[in-house]
């Protein structure tokens, strides 16, 4: 049977639902569940770490030929913590109350098994153009993600999106969602809904494929 | 029997060439954007520093910034220091106070803040955190929690008779216990923020206030640092 062929457009959609970072390969947890807070401080974590991925991802398959197979990690490292450091400078030039919103995490996209993961088991096995394809795709998932969990903390513990209030003064916040620990419950709730429509589209496939 | 295929080694330079190669392309993309984006980090911090003042003290119309010379005397200086002090003076003037710079250690890292101090007050009357990674929704309450920043309004940081000295101690009490003027009233939930912070004024005005008190009137602020 002949295999079918992976599209430009398969390498991009992939990250965004088949192979989500967060809720189906459950990768880069530690800024998803620390920085998700409040919906901004997640949209700018998830727009850095793609800007990571896409440039190391670059970087890493243009320079795959030159890498040799045993210093291929000290080799990656170096290259993202290269992004990373740039990311650092240009969040400082952009905004200063951002970059002391993301603390200490902005350093740390240098230690996301995302990025270092895909460097290894794609952009080192592919050319740039598929390499930046999927480390669109894959940031852009893992944007939408952090989103997904930040709005929910955000609502529920401060009582706003995006800084603006959705509830009325008298709305009692629920502080344990911006607290690390409402991080997980965000991450729980959502990985049921993704799980759940995964097993009803895996259900639909199965009884089209018999049918 | 199948034997596994070994894969031929690379030799020693191709490694070197490789780590030392990329090391070398690394360095220069962060020079590249270090320099690229210092003027604008620069301007940032500066104006972040000036709306913080302005915040602290608002009556500030003009600031300088100054530092303990070598003789031990308050002097004007042009010098990028981690602490800066400056002296404020209003519309007409007037020397209306100084903004000091403070750091310490809280819960989780250290904490950076700007306090206003008023010579005619003798007392604390503006503060603000520049920089904290205290937990959120707990050791962060300090930075919006109403009770704890009316401590700031008036609190009394007077010097002794001597001058060489605060005359009280800053201190935190316990939420709800604070009776003196010079005492702040913590938050609970928050205790070990709140006494890092009622730790780091009284150091630095212990430090501070006493040379402040002494030197700042006779600063020309038109002369050349």
């Amino acid at each position: 049977m002949a295999s079918k062929e992976v599209t430009s457009t398969d390498e991009f959609v992939k990250g965004l639902w088949r192979d989500n970072p967060v809720f189906v390969q459950v990768l880069g947890m530690c800024p998803a569940l620390a920085v998700s807070n409040t919906a901004m401080n997640a949209l700018a974590m998830g727009l850095a770490t793609t800007f990571v991925l896409l440039m190391s991802g670059l970087s890493v398959s243009l320079l795959r030929g030159f890498i040799p197979r045993e210093a291929r990690i000290v080799c990656y490292i170096c290259i993202i913590a290269t992004f990373v450091t740039s990311v650092d400078y240009l969040i400082m030039a952009l905004s200063l109350e951002l970059h002391r919103a993301l603390g200490a995490f902005i350093a740390l996209i240098v230690v996301n098994c995302l990025i270092l993961g895909r460097a290894e088991a794609f952009a080192s096995k592919n050319k740039p153009g598929r390499a930046l394809l999927d480390g669109l795709g894959m940031g852009v998932g893992f944007t939408v993600a952090l989103l997904f969990i930040g709005v929910v903390r955000e609502i529920l513990g401060s009582g706003s999106i995006f800084g603006f209030a959705v509830f009325p003064d008298s709305f009692q916040t629920w502080t344990v969602m911006v607290l690390p620990s409402g991080g997980f419950f965000a991450m729980a709730l959502w990985l049921l809904i993704v799980n759940r429509i995964k097993k009803k589209e895996a259900e639909t496939e199965k009884a089209e494929a018999t049918a | 029997m199948n034997t596994p295929e070994l894969q031929p080694q690379t030799s020693a330079m191709s490694m070197y060439r490789a780590i030392v190669g990329i090391g070398a392309m690394c360095a220069l993309v962060i020079v590249v954007v270090f320099q690229s984006t210092a003027a604008r980090i620069r301007d940032n911090q500066e104006r972040f520093l000036a709306a913080a003042i302005s915040e602290v003290l608002p009556v500030t119309e003009e600031t300088i910034a100054v530092d303990v010379g070598e003789n031990g005397q308050l002097e004007k200086t042009s010098a990028s220091l981690p602490l800066p002090v400056f002296l404020a003076y209003g519309s007409n003037g007037d020397l209306v106070g100084a903004v000091l710079t403070a750091e310490g250690m809280g819960y989780q890292d250290n904490i950076r803040v700007l306090y206003a101090y008023s010579f005619e007050k003798q007392a604390i009357v503006g503060f603000k955190i520049l920089d904290s990674k205290e937990t959120p929704g707990l050791g962060d309450r300090v930075e919006i929690e109403p009770h704890f920043i009316a401590n700031f309004e008036a609190l009394d940081a007077r010097l002794n008779s001597s001058g060489d000295a605060l005359n009280n101690a800053i201190v935190t009490v316990k939420q709800g216990e604070k009776t003196d003027p010079w005492q702040i009233d913590g938050i609970t939930g928050a205790t070990i923020t709140s006494e890092a912070l009622g730790n780091i004024l009284n150091d630095s005005a212990n430090g501070w206030l006493p040379i402040l008190e002494r030197d700042a009137i006779s600063i020309d602020r038109e002369a050349t640092p």
